[in-house]
């Protein structure tokens, strides 16, 4: 069976090292790691921002050969940054993601941007804005969703919600999720593999909870699990 | 924008091309009763090169506005505002009077090649996604670099009327352009005008950021890289026959994304219109000077475009202030 995702010799020079990754049935794959540890990088690479190395196949397809319109079908990915530069409304922002003419996956109304269509994203509230372009990155229904922080400046309830929205698009589209996560708890609590990075590479790669219990931690963010939650080593 | 929002800027631009081939009415009407082959000599050889070199250099002054202030992701970013035509103008003045080039040909590469230095020297400087603030300090030490640069070449020129001889044109004016001369600038510039339409959407996408428009599958350089050459190329012709128009490129966007809903690249298309409509506006302006004097239609755009500008800046602090 091809892969759902197939990646070999990612890198981006002085960021990512040569990094492989496969990921062969759907699966919620969560990237932990310091600031600055490499996970926007490895989107990056995946998402063939920034002039990357490496190869990527999508089902067997190289998202490179598809121009606009149709990459949205492979993999879209949803930056850490916010903001955007001009006044549209939060409709117009998801269309962008979409190919001329076409329909949002009917998903992105779980992310109920609807009662706010109307309104410039400039005017919305972050956790509003940031559900937004989530819906942007979700409405072209594409094989690998690929997120910067996707759960930031979203308040608890709506963490959840989005974090059980990625799931169930996992389950019922079949799709990967690759999202790069700095709450762990959240992160070990829905996705079925963590990678863990630190300076530009993978260090660890397996299921949740055992990464999470690994001396990798240790290690990698300086924390243990203590009485209290997290604590400095 | 809808169809009829479209069709009402494609009615307005038309009439006001006719009224600029048709005023004044009355030297017009008198010379065609007097001598019908002189009167549609005059409309021809004189009205309608200046009526073309107005809806051109309008229209390739909006569009590459909009083109600009979609790629720097700022809605102040113009070719004035950027030293583009500032650098077209040094450019032309080079060519003429230094090099010696002077034909149609060697203006045009001369403001072409001033015009591309400009904004290249701005990418440079104030980077990909320019901030307000070194955008505008940038176009503004190139824009008064290439000024003074322009000066400089008119008072070393071996032609001692230099000065002279360039003020008109400096100045900015439609006046008295023959129809080849009206084409070299009409051609390049409306060409210019539906290519940089044709990058609507991946402008629209950068709305998204830069990362998400690469992700889509948008070239980022090669777009950035065709943007300025294209409005090198448009405005640079332009310059060239008719010199430095200021404030069309920076109005006519932020009037054309009222259209658009706000998105940057679809209102590339509605900004040309605007500009070519603005232009001519103020080339019909011109016109009613008194004591049959004809004002320079640079002075008018600024004259308009200035207090537009302060407004924009007033709304800008109030909105900051919020």
């Amino acid at each position: 069976m091809t892969p759902l995702l197939h990646a070999e010799a990612l890198g981006l020079p002085g960021r990512l090292a040569p990094t492989d990754l496969g990921i062969d049935a759907p699966a919620f794959v969560c990237l932990v790691g310091p600031n600055g540890s490499g996970k926007t990088s490895l989107l990056h690479a995946l998402a063939r921002v920034g002039k990357p190395g490496g190869t990527v196949r999508i089902a067997g397809e190289d998202p490179e050969a598809h121009g606009p319109g149709t990459r949205t079908r492979l993999l879209t990915y949803l930056p850490a940054s916010r903001d955007i530069a001009w006044p549209l409304s939060a409709q117009d922002v998801i269309a962008l993601g979409l190919p001329p003419g076409g329909v949002a996956d009917p998903a992105v109304e779980a992310l109920e941007t609807a009662e706010f269509g109307h309104r410039r994203v400039d005017r919305l509230s972050t956790g509003e804005r940031s559900r937004v372009l989530i819906a942007r990155a979700v409405a072209p229904a594409p094989r690998l969703l690929l997120l910067d922080e996707p759960s930031a400046n979203l308040d608890p309830k709506w963490q959840l919600r989005l974090m059980g929205l990625l799931r169930k698009l996992v389950e019922t589209r079949g799709i990967a999720v690759v999202a790069a996560m700095h709450d762990l708890d959240l992160a070990a609590r829905f996705a079925d593999r963590l990678l863990m990075m630190k300076d530009g590479a993978v260090v660890a790669d397996g299921a949740p909870r055992a990464l999470l219990e690994s001396p990798h931690l240790r290690e990698v963010f300086g924390i243990v699990r203590g009485s209290a939650g997290w604590e400095l080593v | 924008m809808t169809r009829r929002v479209t069709s009402a800027l494609g009615v307005t631009l038309l009439l006001l091309f006719a009224l600029s081939l048709a005023t004044p009415w009355r030297q017009l009407a008198d010379l065609v009763a007097g001598d019908r082959a002189l009167g549609l000599a005059v409309l021809q050889e004189l009205r309608l090169p200046r009526a073309l070199l107005a809806l051109s250099y309008g229209a390739v002054l909006g569009a590459s506005g909009a083109a600009i202030q979609a790629l720097f992701a700022n809605p102040l970013a113009s070719p004035d505002l950027t030293g583009t035509t500032g650098g077209a103008a040094l450019g032309a003045v080079l060519s003429a009077y230094i090099l010696g080039f002077s034909g149609p040909v060697g203006l045009t590469a001369g403001a072409v090649l001033g015009a591309l230095g400009a904004l290249f020297v701005l990418l440079a400087l104030a980077g990909r996604r320019a901030e307000v603030a070194t955008l505008l300090l940038g176009g503004l030490a190139i824009s008064a670099l290439a000024g003074a640069l322009t000066t400089v070449a008119l008072a070393l020129a071996p032609s001692p009327f230099a000065f002279y001889d360039a003020y008109e044109w400096l100045m900015g004016s439609l006046v008295d352009r023959s129809l080849a001369q009206a084409a070299f600038a009409a051609v390049p510039a409306l060409a210019v005008t539906l290519l940089l339409a044709r990058q609507a959407g991946a402008l629209d996408s950068l709305a998204l950021g830069e990362e998400a428009a690469e992700a889509l599958g948008y070239r980022l350089t090669r777009l950035r890289v065709g943007i300025v050459c294209l409005s090198a190329v448009g405005v640079g012709a332009c310059v060239a026959v008719c010199g430095a128009i200021g404030f069309i490129g920076l109005v006519a966007p932020i009037f054309a994304r009222r259209l658009t809903r706000g998105h940057p690249g679809r209102g590339i298309l509605p900004a040309a219109m605007i500009g070519g409509a603005l232009m001519t506006a103020a080339d019909l302006v011109t016109r009613v000077a008194p004591m049959g004097r004809a004002l320079p239609i640079g002075v008018v755009t600024a004259l308009l475009g200035a207090p537009f500008f302060l407004w924009l800046v007033v709304r800008m602090r109030w909105s900051l202030a919020r």
